[in-house]
């Protein structure tokens, strides 16, 4: 039952900012929200590996963007030129691709979005192994400085070439249909439908990392964490395990690219920008680094702010503010203090009852 | 068969010769103690054994396998558990849950039967809770079971490390100085815990320097002196060797070793 409570809370909340922002007339915002979502759960992703594997990433935002653009560039091209070979009619008979109209009305064989997606993790895994497994094998932050430095490639890849869009990055990728009749898509009508695909990704997904990270394999990523070398000595295979969380924390961000793209209906290079990563580094350390709830909610809220244009041109000044407020007032994320103060208070209203009852 | 062979051990820190071509066996069931000076090497002895510093050219036979070259979780998981010179436990977890993470090689639910909650990792958690409870139990720490490691004395501290190597099976436990830092009840206490862990099976390897308490354990002691093999036997060879007597333990041990108690 302790476990449900913060679920319940979060989805409280989540049907809450849905209704207020109606309530107010301003369900536009509900946009930005969605997008915030998507970022949160590239943080809530971090937490795993910085907070429990003690690891930092400075390459998440490469991976959304791995995730986004292979996506995106395996929906919106056009593999009709290659009709005539029998992996195209394999693939098709797979429902690997499809034709769809394109925007001048003409017909073009692209792949399906759940297969796009299963590709952009395919990709994703295999570029976090191949960079993890060396940079892991070595103890301190070399993850850090190797994905800083993948990062910075990934940014000028998809700026310099000509199949991401170059500096224009990707338009016009399709809808995705999930199931149920549920559909990632940026359009209006499916507004409130798409906010809430967003939450309960984004819930589910905590769900399985709060059960991952007090389970077995959480307690050996936190050994990890506090004395490398007594978690080898007591039988932990610390190399595999921190690879496992650093790959499992990058398709985590390679998925919410994936979302991200098929909601706004295209990337742009800023995505990777290496900025980017900084940001979702230090949302996560805002948030608590050891707590995916705290990551979730500062994250979601500060990203909701930027999109609306709250900071101005000070938004990077304003994410460096709260990271220094955050980190200074409440080292454990906004969520742990807040907490012991709704216990304080609650203890405080039941603490006049139990007087009443000893008084005869 | 031996438990543990080790032969011809050498290990350089630079130019210095830390272990100097170092063999020994340790019988299955026994109690053996390491002793020697400071910077004798015992600690870089046992780091090498278990995994933790590389083991050069010598030769490592440990359950008749050859160990050397492998990754000390490895090693861990082969039935060889150790504690370390300054207790290092993990100390953002409770006691419990320390002596938990020893469960981990014996359990096996992995990334997405954590994740997933699956009816199987649920019963194995449950498993892992109460075989680190009973090693808690064993050393007399019941009470203190959801303790933040952090907040624990030093005493405390080398007994939740010791409830955890056990936690792991071992066949084999490896002690580093278990007794610095401790009071002299304690170092009783503890002198009780190795002989009753010996009973039930599991050898000990013991590094110490409080020479009344490796007296009163030891079945067999090897005695290291820069890096080299100085001498080894029962105590009371030992005791009585006067190349042992002249670098280490002094003239007139008997005397030494009772001064000692309060």
């Amino acid at each position: 039952m302790k476990r449900l409570i913060p679920v319940i809370a979060f989805a409280a909340l989540a049907v809450a900012a849905q209704v207020v922002s109606f309530a107010v007339g301003k369900e536009f915002c509900l946009t930005q929200l969605t997008m915030a979502v998507y970022y949160a759960i590239v943080v809530m992703g971090l937490c795993l590996l910085m907070g429990f594997a003690g690891q930092v990433s400075l390459g998440h935002g490469a991976f959304f963007a791995i995730g986004g653009y292979t996506s995106a560039v395996l929906t919106t091209s056009d593999f009709s030129r290659f009709e005539d070979s029998a992996w195209i009619a394999a693939l098709k008979r797979a429902h690997v691709l499809y034709l769809k109209a394109d925007l001048y009305g003409g017909e073009v064989l692209a792949a399906t979005p759940w297969a796009a997606f299963l590709a952009a993790m395919a990709m994703t895994f295999f570029i976090a192994c191949l960079i993890g497994y060396p940079a892991l094998r070595l103890k301190g932050h070399y993850l850090a400085m190797a994905t800083l430095g993948f990062g910075l490639i990934v940014y000028k890849m998809v700026l310099g070439s000509s199949i991401t869009g170059s500096a224009d990055g990707i338009t016009g990728v399709p809808e995705w249909k999930l199931f149920f009749g549920l559909t990632v898509s940026g359009k209006s009508a499916l507004r409130v439908q798409n906010y809430y695909i967003a939450c309960a990704v984004a819930l589910l997904l905590l769900v399985l990392l709060m059960n991952l990270v007090q389970s077995r394999v959480g307690r050996a990523l936190q050994a990890i964490h506090d004395r490398e070398t007594a978690a080898g000595a007591i039988g932990i295979n610390t190399a595999r395990y921190k690879l496992s969380a650093f790959v499992l924390s990058a398709l985590i961000a390679a998925a919410a690219g994936v979302f991200l793209t098929h909601y706004n209906g295209g990337i742009g290079p800023s995505e990777a920008s290496t900025l980017k990563s900084v940001r979702y580094v230090a949302l996560a350390a805002a948030g608590g680094m050891g707590n995916p709830w705290g990551a979730a909610l500062v994250s979601t809220i500060i990203n909701f702010l930027s999109l609306r244009g709250w900071f101005g041109s000070y938004d990077n000044a304003v994410f460096g503010a709260a990271l220094i407020v955050i980190i200074s007032l409440a080292p454990q994320g906004p969520l742990k203090p807040l907490g012991l103060l709704i216990r304080r208070i609650i203890g405080g209203i039941r603490a006049p009852k139990r007087g009443g009852h000893a008084t005869p | 068969m031996p438990l543990l062979e080790v032969q011809n051990i050498t290990h350089r820190f630079g130019g210095l010769v830390a272990l100097d071509k170092v063999g020994f066996l340790v019988a299955q069931g026994q109690i053996k103690s390491i002793i020697g000076p400071n910077g004798a090497g015992k600690t870089t002895l046992l780091n090498v054994i278990s995994g933790l510093l590389p083991s050069g050219a010598g030769r490592i036979t440990f359950k008749e396998k050859r160990i050397n070259g492998l990754k000390p979780h490895q090693i861990a998981r082969a039935g060889m558990s150790r504690t370390f010179q300054n207790p290092s436990l993990f100390l953002q977890m409770s006691v419990l849950e320390n002596v938990m993470v020893g469960r981990h090689c014996r359990t096996r639910s992995g990334f997405s039967s954590c994740c997933l909650r699956l009816p199987g990792q649920i019963r194995e958690e449950k498993r892992i809770r109460e075989a680190a409870m009973e090693q808690i139990r064993y050393v007399g720490l019941e009470g203190l079971a959801e303790v933040e490691a952090g907040a624990l004395g030093f005493g405390e501290r080398r007994m939740v490390e010791l409830a955890r190597a056990l936690a792991t099976e071992p066949s084999l436990l490896l002690l580093d100085e278990p007794a610095s830092g401790l009071n002299s009840r304690e170092t009783e206490d503890l002198g009780e815990h190795i002989r009753r862990i010996a009973e039930k099976g599991i050898t000990v390897l013991l590094v110490e320097h409080d020479m009344s308490l490796v007296m009163t354990v030891s079945d067999d002691i090897l005695v290291l002196d820069n890096g080299a093999r100085l001498a080894e036997g029962a105590p009371s060879v030992i005791q009585n060797n006067e190349e042992v007597i002249r670098v280490y333990l002094g003239s007139g041990f008997e005397h030494v070793a009772s001064s000692r108690k309060p």
